[in-house]
């Protein structure tokens, strides 16, 4: 039975054609009921097909023809719903509709409008193709498609400098990733002779121990790699703090809520794989948990509102990563959806923030706003509260569910984790206290947004409070292994605790202690510093990855080997035949008495030869 | 055959081919030039002559007959080419009709 | 005569009709050139559904005396390796003659005749069977290219003119050589009867002569692609050739390199290919790393388009000696992506230089706001060409690096650094060139794209969107002809080296062995 579910993708894309062709000769109504009204539809179709497909114990398939067919190779185009992919479909499209709602707010008196919500609609395209694909070539496609959307609206302020080259950094740090998920492709291709889930998960469970470990661990490794580039993680996480350049809405989107968490998806997509490659899921988990407690402390430092948050996402998609490394993919889906929700919000209300300061983001001119902007302030103490790990809040579920994983798997990673959940709760706090206590700090009047970016919020604030209480792990329990062991419920406390003293710390630091928290800093010094400035990690790979690779290009490949070595042997052919010529070319003077000279001398010479040799017979 | 000797035939023929070449390689005016290749021509055909004489054959005449000929013609095209030279270089001297070389 | 000879005859007749035009009138000139050059598109459009039926056969073919003696054939047809890139010659000249419009107001009816002229020499090199007649072909395309770039170039026309001249001749009188060595060996140049010759055991060539006749047409080939380190006239032709020049030479005329190697080079001397394939691989990986390193580097936009056409044809090089499937597969669809897609960045270049009058990237800046349109296209050519999916070359590319990881893991490893390689570049342009505040300068001479130029660009880009997303286009005749091809070489490889001199009954049934497979 066909649920037509190619529709999903297909509706915002159509969006994105309407809008991108025609999008510049009509008003902004028309643009933003179009780009709206086609991912509501989606959304709306997601919700009819999934209730026609419930209970959707088995994945429902279909199958669109063949993509790209070569010898016994053939690469499908299959969509597929499952209990996983119904998850992500709803997150997808109900926060992005969430968010394309409000942008209408936020964007209203922004130049682009057109192409902002085509580009937006292109996403959601890109993003339900990554989620519904049934192969990996397919899932490729929606992965390389997020990404150029993640670049285009990075770079939507195109005018800018410093947001064409973030779009850059990030296309081109997430290419590095893609080849480490093409490379695995090309592996499975090879070992498997396939991409499709249904052949290639089957065929790795019907390998010999011995026979697997060694190239399903290289391919787990592999798609890993392509996961730290579109999900931020150590080492190639340096693109997501800059692509706050972007929109805040597009923030909150694409690189909070959907595309960042793509690579948490992909490995769960993937557990078959990777739960016969203990090796690879330990790199995981351990790059996962570095890279939450990295950010984590970093996140406490900065001062742009969005850079914060932005460093906050790094962190929790170390959670998220941990989790499905620890092998608790349920629980890292499950934080994955919260996630979804208080972060978007988290963006959105810094969103608000910074509609109402007319552009502002630096914390250390903000301050008072919850008597100008008190939906706003309301709205992101509950994703706080969330985030912190707060009971009985979502983030308390789901992040708790991940560390007694973790606790499971190895105990110290448990105490690393729960140590970055106070910090997480530190910082959050601290922003939020920096943005909305205290006495206002800027110029101009703050003012509440429009309800078109409210109403949002309240969704979602909403959504951060009670998402807790969704079924999801319970949900996904058919489509996961389960996990063994019983969880020690004695932990829960220390998380907790950890999470409600980072609070009282930032409240300490920032209410009722102002100007502690700069005094602690300054007693720090050089690790103050070194955080401040993110550990130089970006200035190190500038001097390490880029200088090298740019200026040994220029000097040594072009200037000295294609210009010098090269172009020398050919010129230089060129020029020792030139050199014969002119040595010949003597004779040829052109002087007629000198040519008579040489008849005359060669006939006396020749004259001379035949006397000699007896002359003529 | 009487009295003089086929060699002195030679001889000037020689002198004159010699005073052909001497002049085609030391004058520098194009006419000049010209008129020494005329020269060494009517050498060239006195010898022809002179064997033809001493010999009893016609080969020698007809030969002489054959350069005369070319050697008008010549005569035709390369002056018609000198004097268009001229007109346009305002000089025939050889050495400075040099625009084809470089 | 068929429908294969008319579509030669038929821009030949067209080069001798625009020369004979008056020479006050260049608009008769661009509308005849125009008008041949379409009817010449729309007929071979008619090749296409019988050649998409059978890929594997010759088709359209007609063979009939040229020369008695020497025995040299006028034997012409198409297959499905030939029909694409017939197509893309035809498709591109009416294109370039469009682009060449305004552009070109210098001896406008010898431009136009040589393109012209430019055209038959190409689809001839593709249709061609008889090695001399390839031969020919080979050679009539060069000269006009020649003059296009030497006459209608830039400042440093002469020098890169010449350099081109020098280094192809140089490849092409070894090819040459060869070719007459094979026929003093087997008094043929036909192709056809080669084959069948080598298939029945007829003509056994011995290692040392494989090898030696495999490099002459190699070398050529490699030339023409052009294979590091033979690439040197490439960066030099392209910036000094007009743009139409410029669409010509990347987009048709590298492909009779890398058209040559699968046609001739391959099937006929299957042991040295195989034999020198790891080293050819070698070169052709270093060509994309190398190509794409130095392309990040210029300061001109047509050099780093030609040096993305070194990475690019890397790419084809490296799917050809995997001798497998996917891999020439990928590289047949590759030659056709880089033919739509550089081609059409050469446009747009073009379209760049027709306004700005400068090459360098530093003139430029801030496109975007005055020119959304070029600048939407510009990005979608650029997507393509650094491989997106769902847009054409990813297919290629993805084809490319299937077949060379069946073959040996590594070679996928490093040629895939070309693709993240080729996101710098690209992108490092496209910033430096669009986005950005707009200078003055720029502000005042960019405009947007007119309906003439609308006119070019639009099929190129509709093919790319095209050839990314429905491959059952253009796919199944490739892979019909490359499967034959991949046979023959098999075929071979069963008796070659091994049979010793006047073994002829051993490596018969060897034949015999691999057919009953």
């Amino acid at each position: 039975m066909m649920e037509q579910l190619w529709l999903i993708p297909a509706l915002p894309l159509a969006g994105f054609v309407v809008n991108g062709v025609l999008g510049r000769r009509v008003s902004k109504a028309v643009v933003h009921t179009v780009a709206i009204g086609t991912v509501a539809l989606s959304f709306l179709w997601v919700l009819k097909t999934l209730s026609a497909l419930m209970p959707l114990e088995t994945a429902h398939v279909e199958r669109y023809g063949t993509w790209i067919a070569s010898g016994s190779l053939e690469f499908a185009l299959e969509f597929a719903v499952d209990r996983l992919t119904a998850v992500m479909l709803l997150v997808v499209t109900g926060v992005g509709l969430v968010i394309h709602i409000y942008s209408v707010g936020y964007m209203a008196h922004e130049g682009g409008y057109y192409r902002f919500f085509a580009f937006l609609n292109l996403f959601m395209f890109f993003m339900l193709t990554l989620v519904l694909a049934n192969n990996f070539l397919l899932l490729f496609v929606g992965w390389e498609g997020v990404g150029l959307c993640s670049y285009l609206l990075i770079g939507f302020y195109f005018l800018r400098r410093s947001a064409t080259t973030a779009g850059n950094k990030a296309f081109i740090v997430n290419r590095i990733g893609d080849f480490g998920f093409s490379l695995a492709m090309f592996l499975m291709v090879v070992t498997f002779g396939s991409l499709d889930f249904a052949k290639v998960f089957p065929a790795v469970e019907k390998m010999p121990v011995e026979a697997a470990a060694g190239v399903v661990t290289a391919i787990c490794l592999l798609l890993f790699v392509g996961a730290t580039g579109k999900s931020a993680q150590i080492p190639l996480y340096v693109w997501l703090p800059d692509a706050m350049e972007g929109p805040t809405p597009v923030s909150a989107l694409i690189h909070a809520a959907t595309m960042v968490t793509a690579g948490v998806y992909m490995i769960a997509r993937s557990w078959p794989l990777f739960t016969h490659a203990p090796l690879a899921m330990d790199v995981v988990a351990t790059i996962g948990l570095l890279t939450a407690l990295v950010a984590a402390t970093i996140g406490m430092t900065q001062f742009d509102i969005k850079k914060v948050f932005a460093y906050s996402t790094v962190s929790q998609l170390g959670y998220m990563i941990l989790g499905v490394g620890v092998g608790a993919f349920g629980a890292g889906i499950f934080h994955l959806v919260t996630h979804a929700f208080f972060k978007a919000l988290l963006f959105l209300g810094s969103g608000s923030v910074i509609h109402a300061l007319s552009g502002e983001q630096d914390l250390r001119k903000m301050g008072g706003l919850r008597k100008h902007t008190p939906i706003t302030f309301v709205t992101l103490v509950c994703a706080g509260v969330a985030i912190a790990g707060v009971p009985p809040f979502s983030g308390f579920f789901s992040k708790d569910e991940i560390l007694l994983a973790a606790h499971h798997h190895h105990p110290w990673m448990y105490w690393i984790g729960a140590l970055t959940a106070g910090i997480t709760a530190f910082y959050v706090f601290r922003a939020i206290f920096l943005c909305f206590f205290g006495e206002y700090r800027g110029e101009g009047r703050p003012h509440e947004s429009p309800p078109s970016m409210t109403i949002p919020l309240i969704v979602l604030a909403a959504l951060s409070l009670g998402g807790g209480f969704l079924p999801v792990p319970h949900f996904l329990d058919p489509v996961f292994p389960a996990m063994e062991g019983q969880h020690e419920s004695a932990l829960v406390f220390v998380s907790v605790a950890l999470g409600l003293a980072g609070i009282g710390v930032a409240a300490w630091f920032y209410v009722l202690r102002p100007g502690l928290a700069d005094r602690v800093a300054a007693s720090l010094g050089g690790l103050y510093r070194l955080v401040y400035n993110k550990y130089f990690v970006d200035e190190i790979y500038w001097a390490a990855v880029v200088r090298p690779v740019v200026g040994g290009s220029r000097t040594l490949l072009w200037r000295v080997m294609d210009a010098g070595v090269i172009d020398g042997i050919v010129n230089g052919i060129g020029g020792r035949a030139r050199d014969a010529g002119r040595l010949v070319r003597l004779l040829q003077s052109g002087n007629i008495r000198s040519y008579a000279t040489w008849v005359l001398l060669g006939s006396v010479f020749a004259i001379i030869g035949m006397g000699l040799a007896g002359g003529l017979r | 055959m009487a009295g003089v000797p086929l060699a002195w035939y030679l001889i000037l023929s020689a002198i004159l081919f010699a005073l052909g070449i001497a002049g085609f390689l030391f004058r520098r005016n194009l006419i000049t030039m010209f008129m020494s290749i005329e020269l060494m021509l009517n050498a060239v055909n006195l010898s022809f002559v002179a064997f033809s004489y001493k010999f009893g054959r016609v080969d020698g005449q007809i030969f002489t007959f054959f350069v005369m000929v070319v050697a008008a013609a010549e005569a035709a095209v390369g002056l018609a080419i000198i004097l268009a030279v001229f007109r346009t270089r305002k000089t025939l001297a050889v050495d400075e009709i040099d625009s084809l070389k470089y | 005569m068929n429908l294969l000879d008319l579509i030669l005859l038929l821009p030949a007749a067209g080069f001798l009709a625009v020369l004979l035009l008056p020479r006050r009138n260049p608009g008769a000139a661009r509308g005849v050139a125009l008008a041949v050059s379409l009817a010449v598109f729309v007929l071979s459009l008619a090749l296409a559904a019988p050649v998409w039926k059978d890929g594997s056969t010759m088709q359209f073919v007609t063979d009939a005396d040229w020369i008695e003696s020497p025995a040299i054939r006028y034997h012409v047809g198409v297959d499905g390796l030939g029909i694409w890139l017939v197509l893309l010659a035809t498709l591109l000249t009416p294109v370039c003659v469009l682009v060449s419009w305004r552009h070109i107001d210098r001896r406008v009816k010898e431009f136009y005749a040589f393109l012209l002229l430019l055209e038959v020499g190409l689809i001839g090199v593709f249709v061609a069977l008889d090695l001399f007649l390839f031969y020919v072909f080979w050679e009539v395309s060069l000269v006009p290219m020649y003059f296009l770039i030497g006459i209608w170039g830039h400042e440093r026309r002469i020098y890169a003119a010449v350099k081109f001249f020098l280094y192809t001749m140089a490849g092409s009188v070894l090819m040459l050589a060869c070719i007459i060595y094979l026929y003093n060996r087997t008094g043929t140049f036909d192709y056809t009867s080669l084959l069948a010759m080598i298939n029945a055991g007829d003509l056994i060539l011995s290692r040392p002569e494989q090898l030696l006749l495999f490099l002459g047409f190699f070398i050529a080939f490699a030339i023409k692609v052009p294979l590091f380190p033979l690439h040197t006239w490439l960066p030099d032709a392209h910036v000094e050739a007009p743009t139409a020049g410029s669409i010509m030479l990347a987009s048709v005329m590298l492909k009779m390199g890398t058209y040559g190697l699968v046609r001739f080079a391959l099937p006929m001397f299957p042991t040295a290919a195989r034999e020198f394939a790891w080293w050819i691989v070698i070169l052709a990986i270093i060509g994309i790393i190398y190509g794409a390193l130095v392309a990040m580097v210029q300061p001109n936009m047509k050099k780093l388009v030609a040096y993305s056409s070194v990475s690019h044809l890397g790419f084809v090089v490296l799917g050809i000696f995997t001798f497998t499937q996917a891999g020439l597969d990928g590289a047949v669809y590759q030659m056709l992506n880089h033919g739509i897609s550089t081609g059409a960045l050469f446009l747009l270049v073009g379209y760049l230089y027709e306004r700005r009058h400068s090459l360098e990237i530093a003139d430029f800046g801030g496109v975007a706001t005055a020119a959304p349109n070029l600048s939407t296209v510009f990005m979608i050519t650029m997507l393509a060409s650094i491989g997106l999916p769902m847009l054409n070359n990813f297919v290629g590319e993805f084809l490319v690096l299937v077949g060379s990881a069946q073959v040996d893991f590594r070679w996928t490893v490093f040629a895939a650094i070309g693709v993240i390689l080729s996101a710098c570049y690209m992108l490092w342009l496209y910033q430096r060139v669009f986005f950005g505040e707009t200078p003055e300068k720029v502000r005042e001479k960019v405009y947007d794209l007119r309906p003439r130029e609308w006119a070019a660009a639009i099929p190129l880009v509709a093919l790319m969107v095209w050839m990314g997303t429905v491959t059952k286009t253009f796919l199944p005749p490739v892979s019909a002809r490359n499967a034959e091809i991949l046979r023959q070489t098999t075929v071979n490889a069963e008796f070659l080296v091994e049979a010793p001199p006047g073994a002829r009954g051993a490596a018969a049934e060897a034949v015999e062995v691999a057919d009953a497979r």
